[in-house]
C-alpha cells in the first residue's frame, strides 16, 4: 500500500492522525498533514483505509490497495 | 432491484457507497444525484473555488478512476422527487423508479432566500458548484458586493471577496462574525480581522428588503433604513434540510429526517449528512449537523448497519473554517453562552487553544492557528 497526501487539500482535521498515528502526524500550527510513513505495514492498512474515508478533505489516496 | 440505494451524490451519499465497498458489499450499488457533475466537495466552492486558485475539477472528491472501481452505477442530473419507504421505491424528475433493499438518504440542504430573491439578477446563494462558478463571474466584473449573513459561509465568501480586491460589506442579525457559533472571544477577534482587512460590517442589524432595477438588484435596505448599494449580493442566511421531496412519504421530518441513534430512519432507510437528524447516545440528545466531517463520519456507521451491524453513531463533532491568515479548528459543541478560557497560546498573537464549558463541563475545544493542540485536547470534552 502507498498513502499519497494532498497538503494542498488537507483542511487541518486530523481525523487521520487519530486513526492511524503510526502513519499520519499534523503541523503544529496550520494543522496540515505530515506523511510519516507512505508504504505502511499490513497490520495498519485497515486503519489507514478508513483515514483516506473519513478525510473530510479528500486529501488522502492509496495505491496499491493489497 | 438494486441492493442500495444512495440519494444524493455528495459528500456523505459517495462515502457511504465507498465503505460499503470497503466493508465487503458485493451487491448493487446505485448513487442517484441531483447535479450533473460527479461528486465534489462543498467546503472549497467558498474559498479555493471561489477565488479562483483552483479549477473546478479539483473539487472533485474523486478521480474518474476511482469512481470506476467502485462498481457503482451513477445516475446523475436527475432529482428525487418521491420516495415510498415499504417498498423502498425512489422516483425522479425523469420518470425512473428506482427499488432498492436499503435506501439512504443523503439529499443534504437548501439554502434560505429572502423574500423577493427570486428571479432577480445580481442575488446568490452558495451551495453548489454551478452557484461558486456563477458567482466568481460576477466578482470578476469587480462589483461592490454585499454579503448577507455572518455565519461560517458568509464569513468566508466575504474573506475570499476581500482576496479578489472587491469592495464587501457584510450585514448580519448577529452582534460579532459567528457569534451564534463561537460566542466571544473568538467572534469578537474574528470580527476585528474583518474589518482590518478591509470588510465594511453591518453588524446586530436585520435586512428589511433588496432593492432592484429592471429585475436586477441594487443594493440591500437594511432595518436601520440604511440602503446599501450593491452589483452583487451573496444571501447566506442558513439552510434547510432537503427534505421537500420526502413530504408524503410519511417519515417524521421535524428538522430534516429523524432517524434512531442508529441513523435509520424506517426498515431499510437511512440518512446521512447535512439532511440527518439522529439521536447522539453521548449527548443524549437529538442532534443535525451542517458540516462536513459529519457527513463521512457517518456514512461510516450508515454502512455498518446497512450490513447488519448495530451501531451508534456517537461523534465528537468537528468544523473548520479559513478566513484571512486564521485557521479554525472547532471539536465539539460550542455556544454563545459556554464560558471561554484560553488555556495555550495568546488571541493577540493570533494563536490560542480555548475551551468552552457549560455548568463546568467541557463541551468544545476551539484552536485558532493551534491545530494540533487543539486536537490533542479533545479528550477534555465531557470532563470538568
Amino acid at each position: 500500500m502507498n498513502v499519497i497526501v494532498d497538503t494542498d487539500k488537507c483542511c487541518g482535521a486530523g481525523s487521520c492522525v487519530l486513526l492511524a498515528p503510526e502513519v499520519f502526524d499534523q503541523g503544529e500550527e496550520d494543522g496540515i498533514v505530515i506523511l510519516l510513513d507512505p508504504s505502511p505495514a499490513e497490520p495498519l492498512h485497515a486503519a489507514v483505509r478508513e483515514a483516506a474515508a473519513v478525510c473530510p478533505a479528500a486529501a488522502i489516496t492509496l495505491d496499491g490497495q493489497s | 432491484m438494486t441492493d442500495v440505494l444512495i440519494v444524493g451524490a455528495s459528500a456523505g451519499g459517495l462515502a457511504v457507497a465507498e465503505a460499503l465497498r470497503r466493508k465487503g458489499h458485493q451487491g448493487g450499488l446505485t448513487v442517484l444525484g441531483a447535479e450533473p457533475h460527479p461528486p465534489y466537495d462543498r467546503p472549497p466552492l467558498s474559498k479555493q473555488v471561489l477565488a479562483g486558485t483552483w479549477e473546478s475539477e479539483q473539487a472533485h472528491l474523486r478521480a474518474e478512476t476511482e469512481l470506476d472501481k467502485l462498481g457503482a452505477t451513477f445516475i446523475l442530473g436527475d432529482p428525487a422527487v418521491r420516495l415510498d419507504p415499504e417498498a423502498r421505491e425512489v422516483s425522479t424528475a425523469s420518470g425512473r423508479t428506482l427499488r432498492a433493499q436499503a435506501v439512504v438518504l443523503a439529499t443534504g440542504l437548501t439554502p434560505s432566500r429572502l423574500p423577493g430573491q427570486d428571479g432577480l439578477a445580481g442575488v446568490h446563494v452558495l451551495r453548489s458548484l454551478d452557484d461558486a462558478l456563477a458567482l466568481r463571474a460576477h466578482l470578476l466584473e469587480g462589483p461592490r458586493l454585499v454579503v448577507v449573513g455572518e455565519g461560517v459561509l458568509g464569513a468566508e465568501v466575504a474573506a475570499t471577496a476581500r482576496g479578489l480586491g472587491l469592495d464587501v460589506t457584510l450585514v448580519g442579525l448577529g452582534r460579532a462574525v459567528l457569534a451564534d457559533q463561537l460566542g466571544d472571544p473568538a467572534a469578537a477577534l474574528l470580527t476585528r480581522k474583518h474589518a482590518e482587512h478591509g470588510v465594511q460590517l453591518r453588524l446586530g442589524v436585520g435586512v428589511q428588503g433588496l432593492a432592484s432595477e429592471s429585475g436586477r438588484v441594487t443594493g440591500v435596505r437594511l432595518a436601520s433604513g440604511e440602503l446599501l448599494p450593491a452589483d452583487a449580493v451573496v444571501v447566506a442566511i442558513g439552510s434547510r434540510p432537503a427534505t421537500g421531496w420526502l413530504g408524503d412519504s410519511g417519515l417524521a421530518l421535524r428538522d430534516g429526517v429523524e432517524c434512531d441513534s442508529r441513523c435509520r430512519a424506517g426498515d431499510g432507510v437511512y440518512a446521512v449528512g447535512d439532511v440527518a437528524s439522529w439521536q447522539h447516545e453521548g449527548l443524549g440528545r437529538r442532534l443535525r449537523l451542517e458540516n462536513r466531517t459529519n457527513a463521512v463520519e457517518q456514512a461510516q456507521v450508515v454502512a455498518a448497519n446497512i450490513l447488519g451491524e448495530d451501531l451508534a453513531y456517537a461523534p465528537v463533532p468537528y468544523f473548520w473554517t479559513d478566513q484571512y491568515d486564521v485557521k479554525l479548528q472547532v471539536h465539539g459543541l460550542p455556544s454563545p453562552e459556554a464560558e471561554v478560557s484560553v488555556v495555550e497560546g495568546d488571541p493577540e498573537q493570533n494563536r490560542f487553544v480555548a475551551l468552552y464549558r457549560l455548568d463546568g463541563v467541557v463541551t468544545a475545544v476551539l484552536g485558532w492557528n493551534m491545530a494540533k493542540a487543539a486536537r490533542l485536547r479533545r479528550d477534555r470534552l465531557g470532563t470538568t
